[in-house]
């Protein structure tokens, strides 16, 4: 019998011992962690007209419009705490997790899981509605035994080669293991295939590169996503009902020699072997800013199938390939 | 005799055997033409547009499939399915329209019968199919050989990838028998193997009807005399036939045996995939007496191994 969540639309029983029934209002205010990245203040830009929106964050947030709350602090202290507390907070969206595979401090780690925590403990505690996670297909992980298409239901073994992934698995399983606690709160974990756009993200950087190094006779399927379909998406699952996990992808993959050519980048095919000795070399001396692990994504297929959350959210991707890839380009606000 | 006059003969020469040249040339084209079209039919091109018709209207392959790279796969193919092997496929008609599960038997120690089987679904079915499979998963792990294996349609071999093609309405050919199938020595030629039951419960829950194929001629190709099961560990191989042909330098193509390909009539299965294995047992009993009926009907009725 498999455990990961089911989707449902219904709401779930009546909680354990919680403080009051969840709050659903679908006009109330969401907190936005992480909010001062790049799909961050996509995200809020876009929300804040509709409902109200305050940010956590411990970055400031520059030209920020007037409406939007700010608040610039670590979400592990009792004033983030304050904040979800205060004003009847009726969802929240945790973008705050640090994809940077290299640590800074060793706080990195806690940061991440702990910080993830606490917010788990606020919204549990306070009765919030709704928590969206904003995960990663990554978690997958790209394996030579995977399907062509990994289904929500897939094991999360990208852990298994590159260690730094660990917090990105950790906080998937500890936002499953809340699903389960508190059936009455609305949890969404959003698993999204290479988020492109003016994101500062791996894929992004990578298909930014002016010669872009493939891997000498392999070409991988690669799935593509806009940054503004993820914002979308994350929209969609904020609506009243939703709850479960989904799978985010863009338009139809294509191999990635074709993305990289409808992008009119030269390439630089390098034997696997000598591509992960030298890599691994620059990633120590701090050239480059990709993880040797990382070559295994265009190496091996790591897509989604994105069937339930077409079905369920009613999601579908706005932007064709051309425009996804293309959005790499654009300026950068 | 002076340089002047003997570049001059030279040139005359060259201007008299000219037309002859030409004509030769023209001759040569044109008889290279007549065998081109003799092995690939005269229709190969319109064969290829159709086939990528369909996948781009339904916006490519999810799979990596590639028609130009397919198209030189199935011109390669084509010199042994119509020139080397002769094949001679009967039954074609068979293959329903739509999703379609091919159930052969397998032999030969290298995978030449899956390859001959996709070929003639190109080239002599109406209209024409691509024939998918499901190749080992270390081979993902090589260079070159995954990204071939991808541009021509064949898919990384787990259950999910398998009920993917099926309900994309595709043709997906299985060996039941799998590798203890294609290692077979020679003594137990065209003695099926147990079969696997994975193909049954994919069967019925995708509602796919199965055609038995048989393959006779692929036997024959590579003579093996047994398997090395420790070497073949100790390389990580999934078997390592003991064929001295392979061993031999520049003896490594397949004997030029001859192919015969049948189509059986298709079998329709209800039930529920997921009953235990007793049940489906008897089912998978049904498809692998069908095969062996047909197989010894076959070589009942050929003459020899290589006419």
């Amino acid at each position: 019998m498999t455990l990961t969540p089911q989707v449902s639309t219904e709401r779930g029983g009546n909680g354990s011992a919680s403080e009051g029934a969840p709050r659903l209002a679908v006009d109330g205010p969401v907190v936005i962690t992480g909010i001062c990245g790049r799909l961050g203040r996509r995200l809020a830009r876009r929300l804040h007209r509709v409902r109200p929106v305050i940010g956590l964050d411990e970055r400031p947030f520059p030209d920020r419009p007037k409406d939007i709350e700010h608040h610039q602090l670590d979400i592990r202290s009792n004033r983030a705490r304050d904040v979800l507390r205060r004003r009847d907070v009726a969802a929240v969206v945790h973008l705050g997790v640090r994809h940077d595979p290299r640590p800074k401090s060793p706080e990195h780690h806690t940061s991440n899981l702990m910080g993830f925590q606490r917010l788990l403990d606020a919204v549990h505690q306070f009765g919030i509605g709704k928590l969206v996670l904003l995960s990663t297909a990554n978690v997958y992980g790209p394996r030579p035994d995977n399907p062509q298409f990994l289904s929500e239901e897939a094991p999360l073994l990208g852990a298994g080669a590159f260690s730094d992934m660990r917090d990105l698995v950790e906080l998937d399983m500890l936002t499953q293991s809340f699903f389960w606690k508190r059936p009455d709160i609305e949890t969404v974990i959003l698993r999204p295939s290479h988020i492109v756009g003016t994101v500062r993200n791996a894929p992004s950087n990578y298909l930014r590169l002016r010669r872009v190094p493939t891997l000498l006779g392999f070409d991988p399927m690669i799935q593509l996503v806009h940054q503004d379909d993820v914002v979308r998406a994350i929209e969609l699952s904020l609506a009243p009902g939703v709850r479960g996990i989904f799978n985010v992808a863009g338009p139809p993959p294509v191999p990635l020699s074709q993305a990289l050519a409808l992008l009119g980048r030269a390439t630089l095919p390098v034997p696997h072997s000598v591509a992960k000795l030298s890599v691994d070399r620059m990633w120590r001396w701090r050239i480059t800013s990709f993880p040797a692990p990382d070559l295994d994504f265009i190496r091996y297929v790591c897509m989604v199938d994105d069937r339930r959350a077409r079905q369920v959210l009613g999601y579908a991707p706005a932007y064709d390939l051309v425009q996804t890839l293309k959005s790499v380009d654009e300026e950068r606000w | 005799m002076d340089r002047n006059t003997a570049l001059e003969r030279v040139s005359e020469a060259a201007r008299e055997a000219l037309p002859v040249a030409e004509r030769w040339l023209a001759e040569l084209r044109r008889s290279a033409d007549a065998g081109w079209s003799k092995l690939l039919g005269t229709d190969f091109e319109d064969r290829v547009a159709y086939l990528r018709e369909r996948y781009a209207s339904r916006g490519g392959d999810p799979f990596g499939l590639d028609a130009d790279t397919a198209k030189v796969a199935a011109l390669v193919c084509a010199v042994f399915h119509r020139a080397y092997f002769r094949t001679e496929v009967r039954g074609l008609e068979h293959v329903p329209p739509g999703r379609v599960l091919l159930v052969a038997n397998h032999s030969g120690q290298l995978p030449i019968d899956a390859a001959i089987i996709g070929t003639s679904l190109f080239l002599d079915a109406n209209p024409p199919r691509v024939m998918r499979a499901m190749v080992d998963r270390f081979t993902q792990r090589l260079p070159f050989v995954s990204t071939f294996f991808s541009r021509v349609g064949q898919v990384v071999g787990v259950r999910e990838n398998a009920r993917r093609l099926l309900e994309m309405d595709e043709v997906l050919l299985v060996f039941p028998e799998g590798v203890r199938g294609i290692s077979k020595p020679i003594t137990r030629r065209y003695q099926l193997e147990p079969f696997g039951l994975g193909f049954m419960r994919l069967a019925l829950e995708t509602d796919t009807p199965i055609v038995p194929v048989s393959v006779i001629g692929a036997e024959e190709q590579y003579i093996s005399f047994g398997n090395l099961g420790w070497a073949a560990r100790a390389l990580r191989l999934p078997v390592l036939p003991l064929a001295p042909q392979l061993l031999i330098p520049g003896a490594q193509l397949p004997l030029p045996t001859k192919y015969r390909l049948e189509f059986g009539e298709p079998l329709r299965f209800d039930g529920d995939p997921d009953e235990d294995d007793q049940a489906i047992e008897n089912k998978v009993w049904v498809v692998r007496q069908t095969i062996q009926a047909m197989l010894k009907r076959g070589l009942e009725q050929r003459d020899g191994v290589f006419f």
